[in-house]
């Protein structure tokens, strides 16, 4: 059974309707790719199971049951982050302060009432979260804004795991990337499927949906069109169902 | 953990320890630090038996304890990416609300001065609070709100008093906080000013709401997502600009025996230039108050140092202008180069269309 199942959903911006009944499954410890054209409704479909948008029609269920994703603290709650396409850091804060973004550590006691925070404790556990995960996070102290784009990538991608104990969503997070960051990025992807998490991650580039995902869903018009085990597919068959040239030659 | 693993670790800290002392290098408080003691250098070497008295350094250290209270409020507004343009005004508020109610109360006695500490105070938090409201919630840009409460804190205080100066001070907040010394020779209005400078430093540097109001400042898209409540963090930033304008009021009041409604239209202004020259980025997400005060130390320097050489002390005027200038043309260098702003692109040097680089680093691929 999918741990998050995504049903009709429905989201309209005026008179664009970016989801039209939208279906979605994601299994834990799978890496799920989600593909489609400019406009087919994969980032919109992604807010809206990260709880930072709202969707007008349509069920959203985690481990069997039925939730609501008000906000993205909600959807934190489950164990789902998300990996923006513009990583979402402060550029001035420094990589465990990033981590730690809203989820700071205080200290105990009287000094923790005064809002004080416990420093080491939130700098070791980073530590090992970048390890664990190979993040090649060069210092600790410098700003993020500072760093490579392959650098920050890595201190999203670690943040996305270090609270995203059963669904990581990441959207385009190669887009920006040369190859060698390109390739940890996907590797960090598979470490976190080999811990049972399940990774959706949003992509254009088919090569890298072939090589790195177990499923392939392919939105089209905002619906899902198809459904492919990656390990059985090919490039073609992925871009004839994102263009939709399927549904001409089947109704044909 | 393995070999590799522990040698990434020990990597980690070891860049970390020497980043720390270059990040040291390059905190502008700093450079602003050492200009400043430049000043005093050659003003003490041109008049050595003028400016390095007690009487000097005790004035200057007067003439800056106000102004360091509200550079506190000042510089949290202006780490949000906000402004506070009304703090002048609301400092004038503040100060005819408290001695109003201790003139009623018969002005004398420690009881009446500190119901006019608590009266200030509130009147700033009220106003802080409007500005932090509009700003928030009704998404009114921070140099509208604040110029619009500007005119107004400032007319209400007016109208209330019809644009005279009230006197009615007790004698013993005058005596002890206006001109008293705490020990010999330190006056209590600098003693009072550094222990808010100090408090301030502590909430911004040491503690979550100032991490926070860092990260506000930084990218209030980013702390949206992760469920920061933006809204909430900017109206009590704004709240403690009141306040500490509020207690700048009453201050004021002990400092000057009187409320002085005409002699604050600039006070804001001065402030914020204060602020921006000591390395508090008006773009959000990086300052201290430690800077603010050495960046509200010069002027004040700077015009006691002329007087004393015999230099028309207007020339401050002209120094602090390029100052101003200077440290906010460093900052826009700064985030261009640095690529620390919040993901526009870096400026492209090109001469007549030609392009000549980035002047950004590029080379990610080679770390």
């Amino acid at each position: 059974m999918a741990i998050l199942e995504a049903r009709g959903i429905v989201r309209t911006y005026g008179q664009v309707v970016a989801l039209d009944g939208a279906d979605f499954d994601v299994e834990a410890g799978e890496i799920t790719a989600l593909i489609g054209d400019n406009g087919a409704g994969k980032s919109t479909l992604i807010r809206i199971l990260s709880g930072t948008e709202q969707s007008e029609g349509g069920t959203v269920s985690f481990e069997g049951n039925e939730v609501t994703l008000a906000n993205p603290r909600e959807a934190a709650s489950l164990g789902i982050e998300t990996v923006y396409q513009d990583l979402a850091l402060c550029p001035h804060l420094d990589p465990v302060q990033n981590l730690y973004l809203g989820r700071e550590v205080k200290r105990r006691g009287f000094l923790g009432m005064l809002g004080m925070m416990d420093r080491k404790t939130m700098r070791g556990r980073s530590v090992d979260t970048f390890t664990d995960l190979g993040a090649t996070v060069r210092a600790l102290s410098e700003p993020v804004g500072m760093m490579s784009g392959g650098q920050k990538q890595s201190i999203a991608v670690s943040r996305a795991s270090a609270w995203g104990s059963k669904v990581v969503f990441l959207d385009e997070p190669t887009a920006a990337l040369g190859v060698v960051q390109t390739a940890h990025v996907l590797d960090l992807m598979r470490r976190l499927r080999d811990r049972g998490i399940g990774v959706v991650f949003i992509s254009h580039s088919m090569p890298e949906v072939l090589k790195v995902s177990d499923t392939v869903q392919v939105l089209r018009r905002g619906r899902k069109v198809a459904t492919y085990r990656a390990a059985e597919s090919n490039i073609e068959e992925l871009v004839g169902a994102m263009t939709g040239k399927f549904d001409e030659e089947g109704a044909a | 953990m393995s070999d590799e693993q522990s040698q990434v670790v020990t990597a980690l800290l070891a860049s970390d320890k020497k980043t720390f002392w270059q990040r040291l290098f390059h905190i502008q408080a700093l450079q602003i630090v050492a200009i400043f003691l430049v000043i005093c250098v050659l003003f003490s070497v041109m008049a050595p038996d003028a400016f390095l008295t007690v009487f000097n350094i005790r004035s200057i250290m007067m003439n800056t304890a106000i102004f360091a209270v509200l550079g506190v409020g000042a510089t949290l507004v202006i780490i949000t990416a906000g402004i506070d343009l009304s703090i002048g005004s609301v400092l004038v508020f503040s100060s005819v609300m408290s001695a109003l109610v201790m003139g009623n109360m018969g002005a004398s006695g420690w009881g009446t001065a500190m119901v006019g500490l608590v009266v200030a105070i509130l009147s700033g938090i009220v106003w802080g609070w409007i500005n932090g409201f509009l700003v928030a919630k009704a998404k009114v840009p921070a140099f509208i709100v604040t110029l619009g409460t500007m005119g107004a804190a400032l007319g209400l205080a007016q109208v209330i008093t019809g644009g005279i100066d009230l006197y009615e001070i007790p004698t013993e907040l005058v005596d002890a906080v206006g001109f008293g010394d705490l020990v010999s020779q330190v006056p209590t209005l600098v003693v009072i000013a550094i222990v808010i400078v100090i408090i301030g430093s502590f909430v911004l540097h040491q503690t979550r709401f100032g991490l926070l109001t860092y990260a506000v400042g930084s990218n209030p898209e980013a702390c949206r997502r992760v469920g920061i409540r933006v809204d909430r963090q900017l109206i009590w930033v704004y709240v403690i600009s009141g306040l500490t304008a509020g207690i700048a009021g009453w201050l004021s009041l002990a400092f000057y025996q009187q409320t002085t409604i005409g002699a604050n239209s600039m006070t804001g202004l001065t402030v914020v230039s204060g602020v921006v020259i000591g390395g508090t980025s008006l773009f959000g997400g990086v300052g201290t108050i430690f800077g603010t005060v050495i960046g509200l130390l010069i002027p004040v320097t700077l015009q006691a140092g002329f007087i004393i050489i015999g230099v028309q002390s207007y020339w401050q005027g002209v120094v602090i202008g390029i100052f101003l200038i200077g440290a906010v043309y460093l900052d826009s260098m700064r985030r261009s180069r640095g690529g620390r702003g919040s993901g526009r692109k870096p400026r492209r040097l090109s001469i007549g269309g030609v392009q000549l680089g980035n002047t950004t680093q590029e080379k990610e691929g080679v770390r």
